[in-house]
């Protein structure tokens, strides 16, 4: 117990995970372990955030990680606002600032950021004084979804380190490719991108994984699979030729499954574009993680949410 | 400017790179031309004492955006031309992407007359190369120059196509006039900082080098054969300045600029997506910073402008992908250039103030940025020891979009002579 409470979190907001240190990512996974029994309780609800108001600030649409956040809140017994916006503040006038200053001058705790623009949680933490978690800036990070995503695999395996996880698909506009990066490598899994060099440029090289264009030669090898959303609304002109030769190449198709460890863990952040990056079989199927990932994120939210309010 | 009034400038080390003369002598104006460098000169009506100053040509910023019309909240001719005496400059060239552009002769002689109101400093107009800078028809070119136009750009984006640019130098060419071109190519742009690892990282849309290169490369080569006066406006890369260095050692007509912050900052600032370091082009790589002061000291880079690009805070308090690109530059582009290039021991005061006034000024075919007997009397004090802090809220420039809020600064401007006439005096 002394070891354990040597560690004090310190962080009023969580923006990224790249900034993270390695006790700070063990310490929301173990504060999540401690959550996560709150939701096998037949009164799925604990006071520590009881008072608090959490905004859910949507400007992007999002069904799983809004309500994620929303339930983690409620859990905490704290009071949800929602607010969604589909357009960027930009195209009102308002800046996202004036619109957040608006809000919290009605008594926030917590903004839960959801922004299609990289950066925007950062620059929103510089002018509030609340808490800002991000739940996803453009291609940038989404930093609850990274530690979901570990907090998964360390359940199944055990352990992270050692891990060989490949991320397979349209990485350079992903910023769950980019939070499981700097989560898995500080954590000693070793990394393995996987797409076209039009999705993934070899810069990530220096971010301290490998860079694959061939899915099939590392397929093998490896103990899990991560499968990210091709994000046709942030594709820009043809990055690919067409979705039938993406899924071709990059798919995880069963043809290709067969080729895999016996025990792989088949990861997707969702929502799922079945039976173009994934077939629904393996998706469905025993070695698939993927509802474990969703039922994971409330206890990882819950956790992340309970912290930056206890450093505020 | 009426009653024309003797001034004697005494005490300090006058630093003229057009005769290359370093020396403590005092300077005469008379009725607004120089008369007098040396010493024993008559009485003046009045005396600047310039003790431990620098006395140079009037800087020139061939590369201003003053905003109107159009944008008079960002900035005016009023303001910019204020911004600029402040800095030293006692001329700058400022950019048609107004509102509307300065596409035809009645915008042109507009700026000229809305500067000659404001009487601070000289405004040399550039006119669009395309009507409404669309880059599809040529605008006037000719009329513009006769109202006073000094040169040709679409600025703020290049010239896509080709065939449009080949006849734009071609129809230049026959006025030798210059066109200035901001290298983009539109199909490689519409990023929000440098492509690389800093880009990778922050998951913000990069813009390659080749971006800038590739329009370079095109224009290098449709030009061989036309041999227009054609200048790379705001270089920012390495294979830029490669392209441009050698296309002067092939004999080609060509001439580029850099900016201070191009000299200064790097990718990395965008770090903490600070819309003050957003800009286009935008900021490099450090491998890059290198190879632009490498431009500069072997002649390849042949003139030091700002790239002044006031905006509203307001706007730039946006976020990173939707801000826009600028930043403002008249007010400490010389103590800037000081610390990019004469602190390391990169270039000499006299090659600094060669390539901020001597230089631009024969770029553009200006009888200026000269001390000798008889020249205009342009002229900027400077006190290469004053040291100070930039603080954006005292700046004449109606705009903050300023990166260097805070940096420690040494060199200050003291004053600016405009036309024998004082127009800007550091308040003590």
């Amino acid at each position: 117990m002394a070891n354990k409470s040597a560690f004090r979190w310190k962080r009023k907001h969580l923006l990224a995970l790249e900034d993270l240190t390695v006790d700070e990512i063990m310490h929301v996974l173990s504060q999540a372990d401690a959550f996560k029994e709150v939701s096998t309780r037949s009164v799925k609800k604990v006071p520590a955030l009881r008072g608090k108001v959490l905004v859910n600030c949507f400007f992007e649409d999002s069904t799983r990680t809004r309500t994620s956040f929303a339930l983690a809140a409620s859990r905490l017994s704290a009071d949800v606002v929602d607010f969604s916006e589909k357009t960027s503040s930009t195209s009102k006038g308002e800046t996202l600032i004036d619109t957040a200053r608006n809000i919290e001058a009605m008594g926030v705790d917590i903004f839960v950021l959801r922004h299609p623009a990289a950066g925007a949680a950062e620059t929103l933490s510089r002018h509030v004084k609340c808490s800002v978690v991000n739940a996803g800036d453009g291609a940038h990070e989404h930093p609850t979804q990274g530690l979901l995503d570990l907090y998964t695999m360390r359940e199944r395996f055990g352990k992270v380190a050692g891990l060989k996880v490949a991320i397979v698909g349209d990485i350079v506009n992903s910023r769950v490719a980019r939070s499981n990066i700097w989560a898995l490598t500080k954590l000693g899994a070793e990394v393995i991108l996987v797409g076209p060099p039009t999705l993934l440029p070899k810069t990530f090289e220096k971010l301290g994984v490998k860079v694959i264009h061939d899915f099939d030669s590392v397929i093998g090898q490896v103990d899990v699979i991560n499968m990210l959303r091709v994000q046709f609304e942030r594709i820009k002109s043809s990055q690919f030729p067409t979705v039938r030769e993406f899924t071709r190449f990059f798919g995880l198709t069963a043809e290709r499954f067969v080729r895999c460890k016996k025990d792989v863990f088949i990861m997707h952040p969702g929502p799922m574009n079945r039976g173009i990056e994934i077939s629904s079989a393996i998706a469905d199927g025993p070695q698939s993680g993927i509802l474990t990932q969703v039922a994971n994120g409330l206890a990882v939210r819950m956790a992340v949410l309970y912290l930056v309010t206890q450093a505020q | 400017m009426a009653d024309m009034a003797s001034l004697l400038i005494k005490n300090g080390t006058v630093l003229d790179p057009s005769q290359v003369f370093e020396r403590r002598v005092d300077l005469f104006v008379q009725d607004g031309k120089i008369t007098g460098l040396g010493g024993h000169l008559p009485k003046a009506d009045r005396t600047i004492d310039a003790t431990g100053c620098l006395v140079m040509p009037g800087l020139i910023d061939m590369h201003v955006h003053l905003r109107e019309p159009g944008d008079e909240e960002e900035e005016t001719i009023a303001s910019g031309c204020a911004a600029a005496v402040a800095g030293g400059f006692t001329g700058v060239v400022c950019m048609p992407n107004t509102k509307p552009p300065l596409d035809n002769e009645g915008q042109i002689t507009f700026v000229i007359r809305e500067a000659q109101q404001v009487n601070l400093c000289y405004v040399w107009p550039t006119g669009a190369i395309t009507k409404g800078r669309e880059g599809k028809e040529l605008a006037e070119m000719g009329s513009m120059l006769e109202q006073g136009a000094i040169a040709f750009t679409d600025d703020g984006v290049g010239v896509a196509d080709a065939a449009v640019m080949r006849k734009s130098l071609q129809y230049a060419r026959m006025f030798d006039a210059m066109i200035m071109q901001h290298c983009e190519e539109q199909s490689l742009s519409g990023g929000a900082m440098n492509a690389g690892l800093m880009a990778t990282k922050l998951g913000l849309p990069g813009i390659a080098p080749e971006a800038e290169e590739l329009m370079i490369a095109r224009d290098l080569l449709l030009n061989r054969g036309i041999g227009c006066r054609y200048h790379v406006q705001h270089i920012s890369t390495a294979g830029a300045v490669n392209l441009v260095r050698q296309a002067k050692r092939d004999g080609q007509r060509v001439t580029s600029e850099a900016t201070p912050h191009h000299l200064l900052l790097t990718d990395e600032c965008c770090r903490t997506y600070d819309t003050n370091y957003k800009m286009s082009p935008p900021l490099r790589t450090g491998a890059d910073v290198k190879a632009v002061i490498d431009g500069v000291k072997d002649g390849t880079i042949d003139v030091l402008a700002t790239d002044h690009a006031p905006h509203l805070a307001e706007e730039k308090e946006h976020e990173f992908p939707y801000a826009p690109n600028g930043i403002i530059g008249l007010e400490c582009a010389l103590p800037l250039y000081v610390k990019a290039l004469v602190e390391p021991g990169h270039i000499a005061w006299m090659k600094l103030v060669e390539l901020m006034s001597t230089r631009p000024a024969q770029v553009l075919g200006l009888k200026k940025g000269t001390l000798q007997q008889g020249a205009d009397a342009d002229i900027a004090i400077i006190d290469p020891q004053r040291e100070w802090t930039v603080d954006p809220g005292q700046f004449k420039s109606k705009s903050r979009n300023c990166p260097f809020a805070g940096w420690k600064m040494k060199g200050r401007v003291m004053a600016t002579v405009v036309g024998g006439e004082v127009k800007y005096e550091l308040a003590r």
